[in-house]
């Protein structure tokens, strides 16, 4: 096996070594599989209970991509606005960034007061979380524009809204993609922690159901689960940033 | 004797007021007058003020006294007629070369209201400046594809493409090797003896400066002045070999005198 080769396949060959250890020193150490279940157990409790965790994982999907969704379109406005104008950058941004510092778990039980048990206060708890990464890139995209390339715009008589759609915005898509790929994995923590105070539903709600029943080994799944679905879309994003933006790449791809 | 091209009289400019009010101007007394088609050099030591000369001949600043007229037309903002290329080439990366070139036509008008139903046509013409620099077949190439001269040469395309009345050029050979800076001298020589339009160069090399233009300033630093006016009367066309001759390097020695003085002035602490 070549180099190449076994770059491409180590992530894969790290995961079956970690699940073999483990296996390994729950079955030798004979640990209670209400401590901390084997991956035997954990894939023998996915199966069994299949139907009910298919059921939460579209729930926290669907509800992750919602609030996913409000993200991106209010993380590309608000960093739009604040990276193309320098008043709006210096007002906004320290709020942002104090907003930033705050716990999203801590918005929870106000958003179930105002909001209900259910889909509401998970989909804002993702939607809050994920999309300050994004607004952040698409300034930076748009506030480091080089001075010499505006120059040579504004010397043609070009407008700000010209030097923003020609240049600002093309330039920003590697930082937007790219912010994607983390706002993502950061939506599915958001949703999770929401459910499992404030829904009935999803994957955050079986967690706290399953553990407190004793039942780690459907708990653990559900674990799995979230990371799956995180892990999966996050390689999605990474394909979509790839193939749009190759420009930004050629380094690692091309030559 | 026609009206100049070019008309800068008595021109100041603080970049604020703050250092306006003490009396700190970047640039200072400028009093130019260029004739159509000339082209101009400015050479100086670094942090000279030439970019900011630069800077007010296209409009992107306004002087603080004095007064500008291009074209016998008073200087208020950006001038539309003119084109600029840097040292840096800063194409757009996500642009094909030619797709670089055509950007300012997407800009300025009248072409900018015309380029979809003319884009053919504007193609053609971008894709025979390129030939004209060397470039013909790298049209579909992209920037990061072609080496730093090409992306220069491609550069200056763009700063071609709207058929400006003058061009200005920033140090624009200062990153390249002696034998690709020489090639691109000899581009620049034949675009302009075949169009005609006003040239500034602004320049830290001596040699590029006499090799090309009709007339070479020497800036001061600090603040940025005119010190030296000096006419380049080798006759044209000029050819590389021109370079090697007792008359140029007369003419190279002779300004660096010039700079060394001024180096030495501005070398006494304040």
């Amino acid at each position: 096996m070549n180099n190449k080769k076994l770059q491409a396949w180590s992530p894969w060959i790290l995961l079956v070594a970690v699940i073999a250890i483990w296996q390994v020193l729950c079955s030798a150490f004979n640990v209670s599989e209400f401590i901390f279940p084997s991956p035997w157990r954990i894939a023998t409790q996915t199966v069994e209970y299949h139907e009910v965790i298919a059921g939460h994982a579209w729930r926290t999907y669907w509800v992750t991509m919602a609030g996913f969704g409000i993200a991106i379109v209010v993380g590309v406005l608000l960093g739009f606005l604040i990276g193309s104008s320098r008043l709006a950058y210096t007002a906004v941004y320290p709020l942002m960034t104090a907003f930033n510092a705050l716990p999203k778990a801590a918005f929870v039980p106000i958003l179930v007061v105002w909001f209900g048990i259910g889909i509401g206060p998970a989909i804002l708890t993702a939607f809050l979380i994920s999309f300050f990464p994004i607004m952040v890139n698409i300034a930076t995209g748009l506030a480091t524009l080089e001075p010499e390339l505006e120059d040579v715009l504004r010397v043609l008589g070009a407008k700000r809204w010209d030097v923003l759609v020609k240049v600002g915005l093309p330039r920003s898509m590697p930082y937007f993609y790219g912010s994607l790929k983390v706002a993502i994995t950061l939506a599915f923590v958001g949703t999770t922690v929401s459910e499992m105070t404030a829904a009935n539903e999803g994957i955050g709600y079986l967690l706290i159901s399953a553990g407190s029943a004793m039942q780690m080994g459907l708990a653990f799944s559900g674990l799995v689960v979230v990371g799956a679905m995180a892990m999966l879309m996050y390689e999605l994003f990474s394909y979509i940033e790839k193939h749009t933006t190759a420009w930004a790449h050629r380094g690692t791809n091309n030559h | 004797m026609t009206a100049p091209f070019i008309d800068f009289k008595d021109v100041w400019l603080a970049y604020n007021e703050e250092l306006q009010a003490k009396g700190q101007y970047a640039v200072e007394a400028i009093d130019l007058k260029v004739q159509q088609g000339e082209f101009i050099a400015i050479v100086g030591p670094s942090g000279c003020g030439k970019s900011t000369f630069m800077k007010l001949a296209t409009g992107l600043n306004k002087p603080s006294k004095g007064s500008i007229h291009i074209d016998q037309q008073p200087v208020t903002g950006p001038l539309k007629i003119s084109g600029m290329a840097f040292q840096a080439p800063s194409l757009l990366p996500w642009r094909t070369t030619l797709d670089n070139v055509l950007l300012p036509l997407e800009i300025v008008e009248p072409y900018r209201s015309q380029f979809k139903q003319r884009r053919p046509e504007f193609e053609q013409r971008a894709l025979a400046l390129l030939d004209k620099v060397g470039l013909g077949g790298y049209g579909d190439k992209f920037p990061w594809q072609l080496s730093g001269g090409m992306q220069q040469r491609a550069s200056i395309c763009r700063a071609l493409i709207h058929e400006p009345k003058m061009l200005l050029l920033d140090e624009p050979f200062g990153a390249l090797d002696a034998f690709t800076r020489e090639e691109l001298w000899c581009i620049l020589r034949d675009l302009w003896t075949e169009q005609r339009f006003n040239v500034i160069l602004v320049t830290h090399d001596l040699r590029e400066s006499v090799f090309l233009a009709d007339t070479v300033y020497v800036m001061s630093k600090g603040p940025g002045r005119f010190m030296v006016r000096r006419e380049i009367d080798l006759p044209r066309p000029r050819d590389l070999e021109i370079t090697y001759t007792k008359e140029f390097t007369d003419v190279v020695h002779e300004l660096r005198g010039h700079i060394g003085a001024i180096r030495k002035t501005s070398a006494v602490p304040t």
